[in-house]
């Protein structure tokens, strides 16, 4: 199953960048949070971003945050996060899923665990916001034999060559490339010289590249689509779906 | 050690935008570290500007009172700003200076290393904004006029346990956004490489100085050297001193709040598990899902659940052996330090004290334990005469 690479695959197909919508699960309820994904998958999301709420969310901006305390006072743990996405996966065998945490969530509990139980949830990918390439190669080695996949971020200011080196030995995946310095959350204009950074990065990898941070509506998504094979919504969508509770 | 990594802890665990920073810190420290005019204004500036070096003072009618080994303080109370914390943020500001930043931020708990950063900023000319729990704002108010008294912009964080960890959340929040102009002033020998190191570098000074004190005045080493170990600065720095001698023993001392059977405590190493918070491998207090734990003490300088992943990598060699004390019990070494030596010491700096009070009678009366004194205490008076109060 290469379902990730397949949806980026469809996406260019239809001439369109792939959308990629990240939720923070269990704002405003588990429930409510499984309904909204079917809701994106109507609308056309091709991956979901299955965000585990931690308790200190130090590269979030207010929207996702409060959503994350939100989530954790209800008692949402990753074990949760994963029963939804076994549940997702049932219902939308095509949609890409990404399990988006911070590392310690995983690592708490034995990463083999993890591992386990993501493969199980039917998890096409990983992201963990606080593992740079130096350290990423501990969860690698439990997610490889599992055929589950890792999304390396890309920084404003990550070198070319360090770019290149995310990418490597990685396939069913993408590079998450985040427009800001900065945390997460919707912003007015993006920088000016994204267009040229996203062009750079998109031919030096092989893999597709999507832009996040900041991109809340449709005219920023398609213009950051005419330098990136997919976009990803965040804190605008956990806004969306928690106001409409 | 091999890219900051300590036996399993330490590491680089921080968000893609800020490797790049780390990097240029890390080249820009290891650079600074060999080069002599930079540890020349180093020395100059811990001599001249905080009064060093500090002495060490024997704790006589303490030690007759327990009846065994002598008590001897490392006095860093008495450094400029009254905490060893401004021996690190000396370095960490010179080092700003040198790499071209701007702006100095910083975290604070009991709010000593947030008026020791607002200090040198001062010295320095360079703005500063400081992030301190709106928990720790309340109970440590005195500090929070100093800072704003020195120029400082204090943000009180109210989210999550709004205590340390919720301010250095905040903090590297402001880093991952202005990491081009602005120096990230880690107060504590914790966080992502290389500031584990550079900060024992910086704060070695104690030990350094109290391992020649200790010869000149005793014609000897300490039996055990004792620190107060909240993410562990002056702990680092005191062991830092004696890492060759194997006949001193290291000794770290925890919160244990109100017990560490009760779950409200401080004590990473002695109750946490492994686990990855602010950028390192280390100790964690931490929920069976990984979700950090809101810790507990009356001291909200060791109010931090995790630890600087030297200490924990000392521990399981044996290098360093960690206690932990309840809050009672550092309240009343407070008590005894100040009716017995006339000395008022922090809050924090008396879970040290009373290790030492409980080990002195044990030991016999030609032995020596140095306790590093790591602050003073008026900061602490009204929060300890409340805690006084709350026990009737």
């Amino acid at each position: 199953m290469k379902r990730i690479a397949d949806a980026f695959e469809n996406a260019k197909s239809q001439g369109r960048g792939a959308f990629v919508a990240y939720l923070t699960i269990g704002y405003p309820s588990l429930a409510k949070c499984e309904a909204a994904i079917d809701t994106l998958v109507s609308e056309g999301a091709d991956i979901i971003e299955l965000g585990v709420p931690f308790s200190d969310p130090f590269a979030d901006g207010a929207v996702i945050r409060s959503a994350a305390y939100e989530a954790l006072k209800q008692g949402v743990t990753l074990a949760d996060v994963l029963a939804l996405a076994k549940r997702v996966r049932a219902k939308h065998p095509k949609t890409g899923l990404v399990l988006f945490s911070y590392y310690n969530l995983l690592f708490a509990n034995g990463l083999d665990r993890f591992a386990d139980a993501a493969a199980d949830a039917g998890i096409d990918a990983v992201l963990a916001v606080d593992l740079p390439l130096e350290e990423r190669e501990e969860l690698l080695a439990v997610l490889r034999p599992r055929g589950i996949s890792y999304v390396p971020l890309i920084a404003p200011n990550t070198p070319m060559e360090r770019v290149k080196e995310s990418a490597k030995g990685l396939d069913n995946t993408f590079l998450y490339v985040i427009t800001v310095k900065g945390i997460t959350g919707a912003r007015k204009e993006l920088p000016s010289d994204l267009a040229s950074r996203l062009d750079a990065i998109r031919a030096a990898v092989e893999l597709p590249i999507a832009a996040g941070f900041g991109i809340s509506t449709k005219e920023q998504a398609e213009e950051v689509c005419r330098h990136a094979d997919g976009y990803i919504i965040g804190s605008a969508l956990v806004k969306r779906f928690g106001n409409a509770s | 050690m091999k890219n900051g990594h300590y036996g399993q802890y330490g590491g680089q665990y921080v968000a893609e935008t800020l490797m790049g920073p780390l990097k240029e810190l890390e080249a820009a420290y290891f650079e600074a570290k060999d080069d002599p005019a930079f540890q020349r204004e180093f020395a100059e500036l811990l001599h001249d500007y905080v009064g060093r070096e500090s002495p060490i003072t024997v704790c006589r009618r303490l030690s007759e009172k327990l009846g065994g080994a002598t008590i001897v303080l490392k006095r860093e109370d008495l450094n400029h700003t009254g905490a060893h914390k401004v021996n690190n943020t000396i370095g960490q500001a010179l080092l700003a200076k040198r790499m071209g930043k701007r702006r100095l931020i910083a975290e604070t708990g009991a709010g000593m290393h947030g008026v020791a950063t607002a200090t040198v900023a001062a010295l320095f000319g360079m703005p500063c904004e400081v992030y301190m729990g709106a928990i720790d704002v309340d109970r440590q108010a005195p500090n929070v006029g100093r800072m704003r008294m020195l120029g400082a912009t204090v943000h009180a964080v109210t989210e999550g346990s709004a205590t340390l960890k919720d301010a250095m959340n905040e903090a590297l929040r402001d880093w991952v956004t202005n990491c081009d102009d602005t120096f990230y002033v880690i107060g504590t020998a914790a966080g992502p490489h290389p500031y584990p190191e550079m900060v024992k570098d910086f704060q070695s000074v104690i030990g350094r100085e109290a391992r020649r004190q200790c010869l000149e005045k005793f014609g000897r080493l300490p039996d055990q050297a004792i620190a107060c170990v909240g993410g562990g600065s002056n702990a680092i720095g005191l062991f830092a001193g004696f890492f060759d001698d194997a006949s001193v023993k290291l000794v770290g001392v925890e919160a244990a709040g109100k017990g560490i059977a009760t779950g409200e405590h401080a004590a990473s190493i002695n109750g946490g598990r492994l686990g990855v918070l602010h950028g390192a491998k280390t100790m964690l207090l931490q929920r069976p899902d990984g979700n950090v734990i809101d810790t507990y003490s009356v001291s909200a300088g060791l109010d931090y659940p995790g630890v600087g992943p030297e200490h924990c990598h000392l521990h399981d060699t044996g290098r360093a052996e960690y206690a932990a004390v309840t809050d009672d019990e550092a309240v009343a070494a407070f008590d005894e330090l100040c009716r017995y030596e006339g000395i008022i010491p922090a809050l924090e700096s008396s879970h040290a004290l009373a290790e030492a009070i409980k080990r002195a009678p044990t030991m016999p009366k030609d032995s020596i334990l140095l306790v590093c004194l790591s602050g003073r205490g008026d900061k602490d008076l009204e929060n300890i005469e409340n805690y006084k109060k709350s026990k009737g």
